[in-house]
């Protein structure tokens, strides 16, 4: 019966719209902000050693890493695909990068290797997911796996290091009072907030992870455009990784071990719709200082190392089922 | 006629609503032991709805059901079979791991739960059941690996072996061969002279004269006739399934037709059309009828680029062009509003002027940054002059009512300026009132000089609003009628597959009008 023509019975009218004030406090970022205030106002109380905001922002150079790759995460998840590969992305580059520059290549040369490595692992996963159709939470599983592995494979289970003075530490250096990871974590986010807010790629990448085919059929080039994020993710992820062998002044196979669970926590702490078609980079932003504040909080509450990550864990789960409540609230 | 006194079922005022719409009114039918029964109706006239109601798919809104004279109710398919009433669908659903024999007894399983299965007996059964249907199939091997029609048999053997006194096949030649469906009427005509009652639903006229005794049409949920078969010419059948008119609709008179703006040369994909060409010229109404399922909006969707054709070619203004996206066929200046509105046409949480604005990117931000002062006045406008009725544009577009959100993707089409727009289905689901708003539109934009290449299934639609309808049956474009000369008769005739394809008789070769 299904192509009957169905004259619905009775004609229905537009359903009242919910007033602005109201829309702006349901999103879901400003469960965060509140969340952040209350996390800063607890740790404050906790320890009166916390309210050190140069305490706090050495702090978030340890997060920061992660912070950048999670925004560009942000994307990837609004547009309704997810990218679990980025911390292993960061070993990967990170590892080839130490590489060439230990085979006696310049260490711009090195760099670049970095980069080029990101943009080749990000378009993999593009491959994988858009030309063969299969979903990104399991092809990035897979890659993640790959990426590290192969890193294993290359560096083995030394550590590279003795790179030059002038590259290591990039966390001490300071720009305007504030530690360089923290001003690119600030120019990355504001430059991703601007694309996602105010231009035509932002508007279509909601779009698509609203309805890819919807977005198909008004000529949106959804691939071309996930495949860009994919790429972007790889970019970010590769930039992370140099970031990080500055501040350790040494790469590991193993660097940013784990880490793609906190990229994600990041993201949903951030408000961003695990399934795709709304989030924000201000959510994001917001929640990676969230995560700064909590996680130096409970150190400095001498809240152990090992509770920490209970914390965490906890920390993800409510934020997912904060988020689906609001936006199932406001889907009616 | 071997037709008995007391009917084997008969149904007395059965109707059903689904969601207010009355899709079946006051049905009265009565079916005889050892008769073959076809329902027969365009898409959507109650056939189907009807037979699920037999079996135990639908419940009646109202009305009553018995069995040799006794009043039963069938709540669920277990009931029907336990009724001695079996639905055989057209895909068989079944368990394509299993083996034929646990197929067989799926659902019948009269031991204690843990108990000790009696394979050994449960295979002879089958075997015996599948020599009284003179098919052999090894009921040790999965149903994975036989044929449709094969599997068709194994329902057929549940049917059997459930003793089912009523077997309903709802369209069940559709994915056959012409040598099994031989087979399969052969085994039909056998169980109708065992005195059991089947009721066979078919599309294709030429099967329905072949095989069955009586023909009950079906139209609007109403049902209209019940004849023998013997009395019932193809042309009675048609003229019964369509002969409204609902009302009486003139023939808009064309407006001044241009040049060709969109010509589709011998496109082919396969399993979905077949060497299709047609033109659409310049401020000509173009219509598409034919089945669901003939292939119609995979014609649609391979023109605009969303599922490319194999072959063929496609002209825009006379020029041979590329279209292997959407966006390649919206910088040709056509736009598509598809079928499946929910999935395909709206972003259902975003707000209303991101929908309306989604394919003119380049006009809400004309250097990069999207200008809301512009995305706000191109979705007033829309909202004005297609009466979109809504609370806010701000408001998500999944609120608004099915015509309005309809209305709010032809808005997003209209901001591109296509000059041709290929619209499936455009007025499914929404209210009869703005249905006719939808008209006057659709006439406006030939009139101003836009091809429109309209999928319909509503014949008295299309035959309305259309300077030429084409028709498609089965994948193919079956004829090619200048619309002051389209009936419904001529339409529905090009549409029901009635050729000879399957060999089961010797139907006059007919109307192959395809004319370019």
């Amino acid at each position: 019966m299904s192509d009957t023509s169905i004259p619905k019975s009775a004609v229905q009218d537009a359903a009242p719209v919910r007033p602005r004030w109201k829309t702006i406090l349901l999103r879901p970022e400003a469960m965060t902000f509140v969340l952040l205030i209350l996390a800063t106002l607890g740790a404050s109380l906790l320890s009166p050693f916390f309210a050190d905001i140069a305490y706090i922002l050495e702090s978030f150079t340890y997060y920061s890493e992660y912070a950048i790759v999670g925004l560009v995460l942000t994307l990837v998840i609004i547009s309704g695909e997810i990218d679990l590969s980025g911390a292993a992305m960061m070993a990967l580059s990170a590892c080839l990068f130490g590489i060439t520059y230990q085979a006696g290549y310049p260490i711009s040369v090195a760099i670049l290797v970095s980069l080029i490595s990101g943009v080749a692992m990000g378009w993999f996963n593009a491959i994988l997911v858009i030309r063969f159709k299969l979903p990104s939470i399991i092809v990035t599983i897979g890659t993640l796996t790959l990426f590290r592995g192969i890193a294993q494979v290359i560096a083995g289970d030394r550590s590279i290091s003795k790179f030059p003075s002038w590259f290591v530490g990039i966390d001490y250096q300071y720009v305007l009072n504030l530690p360089i990871p923290v001003i690119v974590f600030c120019v990355v986010a504001l430059a991703l907030g601007v694309i996602l807010g105010g231009t035509v790629l932002g508007r279509q990448i909601y779009q698509i992870g609203t309805s890819a085919i919807a977005a198909q059929h008004a000529g949106i080039r959804v691939n071309r455009i996930k495949t860009g994020l994919f790429i972007g993710m790889g970019v970010a992820s590769s930039v992370a990784g140099l970031l990080t062998a500055s501040r350790l002044a040494s790469v590991r196979y193993d660097l940013a071990s784990g880490a793609e669970l906190q990229m994600v926590l990041i993201v949903m702490l951030g408000g961003t719709y695990i399934f795709g078609g709304r989030g924000s980079i201000i959510g994001t932003f917001l929640a990676a200082w969230l995560l700064v504040i909590i996680a130096t909080g409970m150190t400095v509450a001498n809240i152990p190392i090992n509770a920490q990550l209970t914390v965490l864990g906890l920390l993800l789960i409510i934020s997912i089922i904060a988020t689906n409540i609001i936006y199932s609230r406001t889907q009616r | 006629m071997p037709v008995s006194d007391t009917p084997v079922l008969s149904a007395r005022g059965i109707s059903k609503q689904f969601g207010g719409v009355e899709v079946l009114s006051d049905v009265d039918l009565d079916l005889s032991a050892g008769e073959i029964h076809a329902l027969l109706g365009e898409n959507g006239a109650g056939k189907s709805t009807f037979a699920k109601i037999l079996s135990g798919v639908h419940r009646p809104t109202r009305g009553t059901l018995a069995l040799n004279g006794n009043p039963v109710e069938v709540p669920n398919p277990i009931a029907a079979q336990n009724l001695g009433i079996t639905l055989i669908h057209q895909e068989p659903i079944s368990f394509p791991d299993m083996s034929v024999t646990e197929n067989l007894v799926l659902g019948r399983h009269d031991g204690a739960l843990l108990g000790r299965v009696p394979w050994a007996q449960m295979e002879r059964n089958a075997n015996e059941l599948m020599d009284m249907l003179r098919v052999s199939i090894d009921v040790t091997k999965p149903m994975r690996g036989l044929s449709i029609a094969d599997q068709q048999m194994v329902e057929i053997a549940r049917a059997l072996a459930s003793d089912s006194r009523l077997i309903i096949m709802d369209e069940p030649t559709a994915p056959l061969t012409p040598k099994e469906v031989e087979t399969l009427f052969s085994i039909a005509r056998r169980l109708r002279d065992q005195g059991r009652t089947i009721i066979f639903i078919s599309h294709r006229l030429e099967e329905v004269q072949a095989l069955c005794d009586r023909a009950t049409i079906f139209r609007d949920g109403h049902l209209v006739e019940t004849a023998n078969v013997a009395d019932l010419s193809d042309e009675d059948i048609i003229r019964l399934m369509i002969g409204r008119p609902l009302k009486e609709m003139m023939h808009r008179s064309g407006a001044k037709i241009g040049d060709v703006a969109l010509e589709v040369r011998e496109l082919s994909l396969p399993g979905k059309f077949h060497d299709i060409s047609f033109t659409v010229r310049h401020g000509e109404i173009v219509g598409l009828a034919g089945l669901v399922g003939a292939g119609r909006t995979d014609v649609a969707r391979a023109v605009f680029g969303v599922a490319p054709a194999a072959s063929g070619s496609i002209a825009v203004k006379g020029k041979t062009v590329e279209i292997a996206d959407p966006s390649d066929a919206i910088e040709l200046g056509l736009a598509f509003v598809p079928e499946d509105r929910a999935v395909a046409g709206i972003f259902g949480t975003l707000p209303v002027d991101q929908n309306i604005t989604a394919a003119v990117p380049g006009k809400i931000a004309p250097h990069g940054f999207i200008r809301s002062a512009i995305e706000r006045a191109l979705a007033e406008k829309s909202v004005k002059d297609l009466r979109i009725r809504l609370a806010a544009l701000r408001q998500p577009i999944g609120e608004l009512s099915g015509g309005n959100q309809q209305k709010s993707i032809l808005a997003r089409w209209l901001h591109t300026d296509p000059d041709i727009l290929i619209l499936d289905e455009p007025t499914r689901g929404i209210d009869i009132g703005v249905k006719a708003e939808f008209y006057d539109m659709i006439g406006t934009l030939a009139a101003n000089g836009r091809g429109v290449l309209l999928i319909s299934s509503e014949l008295p639609e299309l035959l309305y609003l259309c300077d030429r309808i084409l028709v498609m049956s089965e994948g193919e474009l079956t004829a090619d009628i200048a619309g002051d000369e389209a009936t419904q008769e001529s339409v529905m005739r090009a549409a029901v597959p009635t050729k000879g394809k399957h060999g089961t008789g010797g139907s006059p070769p007919e109307h192959n009008e395809v004319a370019l």
